[in-house]
C-alpha cells in the first residue's frame, strides 16, 4: 500500500503536518501512518521525502540545538549529525514513538554530547533553575500594594492594554528581535521550554517526554519563561 | 469538614497563575475564582491579554526560512547514505 514512491505526486501535506506539530496531544506518543510512509519512503532512497522531511523539521532543530550549544555554527553542525544519525538508525526504528519525537531525541543527545565535549552541559534536573527556591515573581512586586496598605496585592496602577499598539509594530523585526533577546537572556531550562511550547507549538506531554521533566515542572518553567518574556515587550513597548 | 470559604484571589496571586489557566492546569476551584477575578478586575484582564498576545509573537519565531546551501549540503548526506 505504502510504496514510497508515491510521495513525489502526493507530498505531506504542510498544513496537516503544522497542525500535527501544534495540535494533537498524542502527537509524541505513537507511530502514525504517515511517519511509516515516510520512513518507508526514506528507505527506498526517495529523496523528495527526505527534502520534506527536512523542511519540516530543520529550522526547529536547529533551535533547539541553539538551547544547548554556545554557537549557531556549532549548532549547524549538532544539526548535521543529527540527520546523519536519523538515516543510520532509520533501519532500527522500533516505531515506539513518533517519527517526529525520536528525530527531536536524537538532535537532543548530539547536542547534549556536544555541549559536554564544549564543557557547557548539566544534567537537566541539576540546573540551579530546578533545585532554587527562591521566588520568581512574575510581576515586579512593586506593582503591586503591600501587606501593609489597604487591598494588599492588589495593582497599584493597571498595566497599559497594547491593543493600540499597530500590528506593523507588533509584529516587526525590531518586536521580534527584543523577544529573542528576552529568551536568550533566559536560563537553559526555561529556554529550552519556552522554544518548544510557544515557538515551535509542541504539545506539553511531548515537551515533558523529551526533557525528562514532570508536568508540574514544565509549567513552572514556561511560567517563568513567558513572564520575562512579556516583561521584556512592556517594557519596549513603554519605550517610545 | 465543610469548607464555607470560597477561594479568593487577589491580583498578586492571579499573575502567577496564568500559565497554570491557559495550560488548563488549575484544580477546578481555583479556576474559578480566577475567572471570577479576571472578570471584575479590568488590571488583572490586560495582564491575561497581554501574556497571550506574547505567545502570539513568539510563534512569529518559527517563521525563519532554511538557508538553501544547508538543504543542499543535506541533500549530498542523504545522498551518500543511500549508496551504501
Amino acid at each position: 500500500m505504502s510504496e514510497g514512491m508515491d510521495l513525489p505526486e502526493h507530498p505531506p501535506d504542510i498544513a496537516a503536518a503544522q497542525q500535527n506539530i501544534t495540535g494533537s496531544q498524542q502527537a509524541g506518543s505513537l507511530t502514525s501512518a504517515d511517519d511509516l510512509r515516510m520512513i518507508e519512503a526514506l528507505r527506498s532512497g526517495n529523496e523528495a521525502a527526505f527534502v520534506s522531511l527536512i523542511d519540516r523539521y530543520h529550522a526547529s532543530l536547529l533551535r533547539l540545538a541553539m538551547v544547548f550549544v554556545p554557537s549557531q555554527a556549532v549548532a549547524e553542525e549538532v544539526v548535521q549529525e543529527a540527520w546523519m544519525g536519523v538515516l543510520q538508525g532509520l533501519n532500527r526504528f522500533e516505531g515506539r514513538s513518533s517519527l517526529k519525537t525520536w528525530i527531536f531525541r536524537i538532535l537532543t543527545n548530539c547536542a547534549k554530547t556536544r555541549a559536554q565535549r564544549e564543557g557547557r552541559s548539566v544534567p537537566f534536573s541539576s540546573l540551579p533553575e530546578f533545585n532554587s527556591n527562591l521566588p520568581e515573581p512574575a510581576v515586579d512586586p512593586e506593582r503591586f500594594r503591600g501587606p501593609d496598605q489597604q487591598w494588599p496585592g492588589t495593582w497599584v496602577s493597571f498595566p497599559h492594554t497594547w491593543d493600540e499598539i499597530p500590528e506593523e509594530r507588533m509584529l516587526s523585526q525590531e518586536t521580534i528581535a527584543r523577544i529573542q533577546e528576552a529568551i536568550d537572556d533566559l536560563p537553559p531550562g526555561q529556554r529550552q521550554v519556552i522554544t518548544l511550547r510557544d515557538i515551535e507549538g509542541w504539545a506539553s506531554d511531548e515537551i515533558c517526554t523529551l526533557l525528562g521533566v514532570s508536568e508540574a515542572n514544565q509549567r513552572v518553567l514556561l511560567h517563568r519563561a513567558r513572564s520575562k518574556v512579556r516583561r521584556a515587550l512592556e517594557k519596549y513597548f513603554e519605550e517610545e | 469538614m465543610t469548607n464555607l470559604n470560597k477561594i479568593e484571589l487577589n491580583c498578586q496571586e492571579v499573575v502567577e497563575l496564568v500559565t497554570d489557566y491557559l495550560e488548563q492546569a488549575l484544580l477546578p476551584e481555583t479556576k474559578d475564582a480566577f475567572v471570577k477575578h479576571v472578570a471584575e478586575c479590568p488590571g488583572c484582564d490586560t495582564y491575561i491579554e497581554q501574556v497571550q498576545q506574547t505567545i502570539l509573537m513568539l510563534r512569529k519565531l518559527a517563521e525563519q526560512p532554511m538557508f538553501p546551501e544547508t538543504r543542499q549540503e543535506l541533500l549530498e548526506i542523504f545522498r551518500k547514505w543511500n549508496k551504501v
